[in-house]
């Protein structure tokens, strides 16, 4: 089925099956590989993209329910202007190690500053408990997210 | 696969239960007396009744490939495996009569006489035209035949006395055939045809009698193997009186509805196998057929989410809150509305205000599936790796968060 | 790992790599290399190419290219290596790019023996021969630039990518001396810059790999992308030692976007023209299996054997006085068995191999921790020789010790060289858990005894699982004795006199085992150190203090334990359920104490409170890489202590994603501060396993103080629900 999927802002039309989760659309058929294949399940978080500016796991999208809607990805995060504070935090922190779950991080801390730009440890727990990193690099995660929203003023 | 589990669990302190199983079918000393319908339309026509009746949630195999039962129920008098059900002449229904299979559907009993344990709903199947019924007959042997025996069934006595059946059967068969009621539309005797005969709904959603008959009190919503079966009469506060027309088609046909969440445990296998395959008009009938049912102030109040619905978690709940943005808001979101599926949605969900909280403790446990028209909707179970006392806390968050309902789920509710 | 006998010098390294020269690294250039800019210039390569060694490459443009040898797997080694050879070779890190080496024997670490990453040793064998390969490639340039300008060598300084002449106030450029820089000796003899005169080592630069990974544009391997590749999904027999039996061919065709069904004897895969035709394509072909000798095998009856074999004396690995004696005479006697199970790896990016096998070679692009072997792999699959397969190594979405093994990639090249277009063929998250390469479950019993004034009376520990050394490196077992099984218990930071370790090796039906973070001490540490707070509890002492007495004579053991003593504020008085515990130990050459404080609530509930650890791994390269890799790793360590376990019923593997293997979320994760108390003149130290060794004991110790509950199985959580706390 051809479907009309808005993905950083383009409008890029696929011809997939209609259940075919968006994590595989765009690895494989759009080449945008920033979003990781982590568990399939939405426990990990590493495939976490925006729809409609709202933090989802692409692994169990269907393109279906996506297309129309507004889908933003890793590749172009740095455009918004939460999405590149985050990302310098993160730099600045140190937060990466091996790096496969850090752009669902990005991605969920971004939105999570969207809607709460000066996040308590609490809103902190709560939007990224779903985001797993096997690393270990938490502490800094948390620190990174308190260091963007401190430029957020 | 999470009816075994449910199935285990009603089965506990329940002598009989509804689901239509046979013991041994290897003996084909007869052949058929008349050969099956072949008609394509016969057939076709058969295919559309046999998902109406829900057969293959039972009679799949484990694997979910094929009709050739095997399925284990682990009851606490035993284990029943499903028969196979293709066209087999050893090991499936292929030496089965018109004459014979009516008298099985409708008598629950079995070629050679044997009683069937009253697991299918034949209670309900009793009703069936003999249109219909041969019509299932001719789609089933259709199929390809597959040479599969059920393994052999192992019940304790006085279980294993399949005469033991006939005496149930008095007090609880009619063995009746549906009657349409003049007074209504033709809609509503089509409806009350498929949710009676067909769809045998009053077998989970009416409570039972003591001798686990069905009661008067019909559709007022009982537990069965674990889960409940929500009241389905037209109370506005217990049952489906405050459900649009469009609500309840839309959970019908495709397992969810805007604001009223989504089927789950046996609920989902009855839309996955049987309800999505319905023509609107059918649904329609039913719908019509439902929304008939006399009110019955009975069970658990569905509650609409909170505004601010975490003002006052308890302890417990706050520890859930906690656990749910780990293992569970990825997909369901603290919103209410379900991430990234509309499967995934909790508010409204009768099953997030059930203080019991049979449902929640099911799905938490083993998880639950249902195959959508946009792929598969799933939820994995957690007992693995969650101790019971988290799963309680989550269960406790659930309720409190989503339901409006302040109670404390015990651990033990979680204990295998 | 780091179990090999290597007689020769660390200087061989250098040497093999100069002579090594330009021949093998020609496979450096083929394209598909995971490139890391981290410089602006462009490596265009025109003209001629400077290549002192194997590790460093200058174009005329003036592209610094450093290679790397070993696996970038979050360890951050992409960044400690290029500060050793930049330090040396007078380069700032944002002049360099960095590359993966390929498979090629240059890159050998000649402590490990092969080409490979772990261990916790890539820092530890590259501190000399790594310096001393950036030192002689800028003697080479200075010696060009010397030439040149025909003035002394000592007359000219090179920092920062160019030689100066400052008696002359001129400077030329490396990339404009590498013509000349190619005709230059390689130096017999290099002379590495004393600590005082370090500019990068000892500092903490923004790391090489991070930029890309807040991108998206970092390429790991599932990400790679191949011209003409279609992907795969793999399913092996869900038993170990099954076989294929059955599957809907015609079924799995009909999906909309499969290409191909291929199969082996014991796993199928179906190739799709995206990884959800593939997905899909499984589904419909409805795999049927011959389970084989093992689909009755429960972990029950794996317990229950290495159980049995426990009782029996093992291989002798230390053997000091008399232990058995010893233990007749002490005052107090602990007679334990402690228990650690099965752990599977489950890197967040599943196992993945992309290949293209041709009738001629061979590429394969993967993140793998052992390129050489991977490419054996291939080989063996294949008939190929070596030399003509390419492995692209990739950026790792964690190790921790799976990458180590191959076999997913030897599996892939049996299916692709059933085809002739590239194929990417990739483990769900399910079959990475399910077909794993299992940490072994060690048994262990253990009797230790104290004399009346508090010195060990006696010492016996009896190890009981799996070899993993006898199956990885055959080499390294010494006559039945697997060093890596005694790692952590047969040198303990502690004198004992009268003390007896042994191993029995027991190898378990229905799983292969494999290296876990930490190996060895991840292991014996859990068992030593929570032995030593049993003792300290059984008589009364403070078990830091007791640890001080019996560390003694080891002044590097006291500074980590007075400094995490002081940090952690031990023995101050603890809110009611909190608890702290300690963990001392050395491996990987470094030293670290660990306190751990937790918080145990009336239904169960585990809070990590916070952690400190106090470390010296010696020479301190890359400071702020230390104090992530210990985090890090106390959180891997932690998330197993508290929740991990494979088990096996039927033969299967019951755990099968994040849902039922269950993994640490942030929400959990305790503060951790990382006390440097590095000691610059000891030997250098390995960090990558450090912390994850520390987790279990200090942890288990914790929840003792808390509770006065003594947990000698692994993992801890399911223990202390409300009714057992």
């Amino acid at each position: 089925m051809r479907f009309d999927l808005k993905i950083n802002g383009v409008v890029r039309e696929v011809d997939v099956p209609p259940d075919m989760p968006v994590l595989w659309v765009l690895r494989d058929i759009l080449r945008l590989t920033g979003t990781k294949y982590g568990c399939g399940v939405a426990q990990c978080g590493a495939c976490t993209v925006h729809l409609d500016g709202q933090p989802v796991r692409a692994c169990l999208l269907t393109v279906a329910a996506a297309a129309e809607h507004d889908i933003l990805t890793i590749e172009a995060i740095e455009h918004t202007e939460t999405g590149a504070k985050v990302q310098q935090a993160w730099l600045d922190e140190e937060v990466i190690q091996c790096g496969y779950c850090q752009s669902g991080q990005i991605m969920a801390a971004t939105a999570l500053l969207q809607q709460i730009p000066q996040p308590t440890d609490a809103d902190i727990d709560e939007a990224m408990a779903g985001n797993i990193c096997r690393c270990g690099t938490y502490v800094r995660i948390r620190k990174a997210i308190h260091k963007a929203a401190s430029h957020e003023a | 696969m999470m009816s075994f589990r449910y199935l285990k669990n009603v089965m506990q302190g329940t002598a009989v239960f509804t689901l239509c199983f046979h013991g041994s079918m290897a003996f084909a000393e007869s052949a058929p007396e008349s050969g099956p319908d072949t008609r394509p339309e016969i057939i076709k026509r058969g295919e559309y009744l046999f998902r109406a009746a829900d057969c293959a949630a039972c009679h799949a195999a484990p694997d979910g490939k094929g009709l050739t039962g095997g399925r284990p129920f682990a009851l606490p008098f035993g284990t029943i495996f499903a028969v196979n059900i293709t066209p087999d002449k050893q090991t499936g229904i292929g030496a089965y009569t018109d004459a014979e299979w009516l008298k099985m559907l409708r008598e629950g009993v079995g070629r050679g006489g044997k009683h069937l344990y009253p697991v299918m709903p034949y209670t309900a199947y009793t009703l069936l035209n003999d249109a219909d019924a041969l019509a299932i007959k001719a789609y089933l042997f259709s199929l390809k035949p597959e040479n599969a025996p059920a393994p052999q069934n192992s019940l304790y006595f006085p279980f294993n006395q399949r005469w033991s059946m006939m005496f149930w059967n008095w007090l609880n068969n009619p063995n009746e055939r549906f009657q349409p009621n003049p007074a209504q539309s033709e809609q509503w005797n089509r409806g009350a045809y498929l949710t009676e005969a067909l769809g045998h709904c009053s077998q989970c959603h009416t409570p039972r009698t003591i001798t686990y008959g069905l009661s008067s009190k019909a559709y007022a919503g009982a537990v069965q193997v674990g889960w409940r079966a929500y009241n389905l009469t037209s109370d506005k506060q217990h049952g489906l009186g405050g459900w649009t027309d469009e609500q309840l088609t839309s959970y019908l046909s495709t397992g969810k509805a805007s604001g009223k969440g989504a089927a789950s445990g046996p609920m989902a296998e009855a839309v996955e196998h049987g309800l999505r395959y319905m023509t609107q008009t059918d649904i329609a009938a039913m719908v019509t057929y439902l929304r008939s049912l006399p009110p019955i102030a009975q069970g658990p109040v569905a509650q609409t989410m909170a505004t601010d619905p975490d003002h006052a978690l308890s302890e417990t709940a706050r520890r859930g809150q906690g656990l749910f943005a780990q293992a569970c808001a990825g997909c369901h979101l603290p919103d209410g509305r379900g991430r990234q599926s509309e499967w995934a949605a909790l508010a409204g969900a009768h099953s997030v205000s059930d203080p019991a909280a049979d449902n929640l403790v099911q799905v938490l446990s083993d998880g639950t599936a249902l195959e959508t028209g946009r792929g598969r909707a799933f939820m994995p179970g957690f007992s693995k790796a969650y101790t019971e006392e988290e799963l309680a806390a989550i269960a406790s968050y659930v309720l409190a968060h989503f339901g409006n309902t302040q109670t404390e789920i015990k651990p033990s509710a979680f204990k295998n | 790992m780091k179990l090999k006998n290597v007689s020769t010098s660390r200087r061989a390294l250098l040497g093999a790599a100069l002579s090594g020269g330009g021949g093998f690294l020609l496979s450096a250039f083929l394209p598909g290399l995971p490139l890391l800019k981290a410089s602006q210039a462009q490596d265009t390569a025109t003209g001629v190419v400077f290549r002192p060694n194997a590790f460093i490459r200058i174009t005329q443009q003036g592209a610094v290219t450093l290679i790397m040898r070993y696996a970038e797997m979050g360890q951050g080694i992409y960044t400690g290596i290029s500060m050793l050879l930049a330090e040396e070779l007078g380069v700032t890190l944002d002049q360099v790019s960095v590359e993966a080496a390929p498979a090629d024997p240059a890159y050998v670490d000649s402590v490990a023996g092969e080409e490979e990453t772990g261990g916790s040793s890539s820092t530890r064998d590259s501190w000399i021969p790594l310096r001393e390969a950036g030192a002689a490639a800028r003697m080479m340039l200075v010696a060009a630039a010397a030439q040149i300008w025909k003035v002394p060598e000592s007359a000219c300084q090179a920092r920062d990518g160019r030689v100066f002449h400052p008696a002359d106030e001129r400077s030329l450029a490396y990339g404009e001396l590498a013509e000349a820089a190619m005709h230059q000796p390689v130096p017999a003899k290099v002379a590495l810059k004393p600590a005082s005169d370090f500019t990068l080592i000892g500092t903490s630069p923004r790391r090489l790999d991070t930029k890309a990974k807040t991108n998206g544009s970092a390429q790991f391997g599932i990400d790679a992308q191949i011209p003409g590749m279609k992907i795969g999904r793999i399913m092996a027999c869900p038993v170990k030692g099954g076989h294929l039996t059955g599957y809907n061919r015609d079924a799995a065709l009909a999906v909309p976007g499969v290409v191909d069904v291929l199969t082996l004897p014991d796993a199928i895969a179906i190739i799709g023209e995206h990884m959800w035709a593939a997905i899909k394509g499984m589904e419909a072909a409805f795999p049927q299996w011959e389970y084989g000798p093992n689909a009755t095998t429960s972990i029950g009856d794996i317990v229950a054997r290495m159980k049995k074999a426990s009782e029996q004396s093992g291989v002798v690995a230390v053997k000091n006085g008399n232990a058995l004696e010893a233990l007749k005479q002490a005052h107090t006697r602990i007679d334990a068995v402690y228990e650690l199970p099965f752990l599977a790896h489950a890197p967040l990016e599943p196992i993945n191999t992309t290949v293209h096998i041709r009738p001629d070679g061979a590429d394969v692009w993967v993140g793998t921790q052992v390129p050489g072997r991977a490419r054996q792999e291939v080989a063996d699959a294949t008939g190929l020789r070596p030399e003509t397969i390419a492995v692209h190594n990739h950026l790792i979405g964690g190790g921790f010790g799976r990458r180590l093994d191959s076999n997913s990639i030897g599996q892939a090249s049996h299916f692709a060289k059933q085809v002739s277009y590239p194929v990417k063929l990739i483990w769900t998250r399910e079959e990475d858990i399910t077909q794993d390469q299992f940490r072994p479950y060690y048994y262990d019993r253990i009797s230790a005894g104290l004399t009346q004034d508090g010195a060990l009376s006696g010492w016996h520990h009896r190890t009981t699982g799996s070899s993993v050394t006898a199956r990885w490196y055959p080499e390294g077992m010494q006559n039945g004795l697997d060093p890596d099984a005694v790692e952590g218990a047969a040198q303990t930071p502690y004198a004992m006199p009268d003390q007896l370790v042994e191993f029995v090796r027991d190898e378990p039906d229905a799983v292969t085992t494999l290296w876990w973070r930490g190996v060895g001490p991840t292991h014996n540490v859990f068992v030593v150190e929570s032995m030593i707070d049993e003792l300290a509890h059984q008589s009364g002492q403070d078990p830091l203090a007791l640890r001080k007495k019996l560390a003694a004579h080891q002044p590097r053991a006291l500074k980590v334990l007075d400094e995490v003593e002081k940090q952690s504020g031990w023995g101050k008085e603890l809110p009611p359920g909190h608890g702290m515990g300690i963990a001392l130990h050395y491996s990987f050459q470094t030293w670290a104490a660990t306190v751990m404080e937790v918080a145990v609530e009336k239904n169960g509930q585990i809070r990590l409170v916070q952690a400190h650890s106090a470390v010296d791994c010696g020479p301190v390269v890359f400071p702020d890489g230390i104090v992530a890799q210990i985090q890090g790793g106390l959180i891997f360590g932690l998330t197993m202590a508290l929740y991990n376990e494979i088990t096996l019923k039927d033969g299967r593997v019951e755990q099968t994603n994040f849902h039922n293997y269950r993994m640490m979320r942030l929400n959990e994760a305790p503060d951790i501060q990382v006390h440097l108390v590095s000691d610059p003149d000891a030997e250098i130290g390995g960090i990558g396993e450090v912390g994850t060794v520390a987790a279990a004991p200090a942890l288990a110790n914790a929840l003792f103080a808390a509770t006065g509950k003594r947990l000698r199985r692994i993992p801890f959580a399911k223990q202390l629900g409300g009714e057992k706390a």
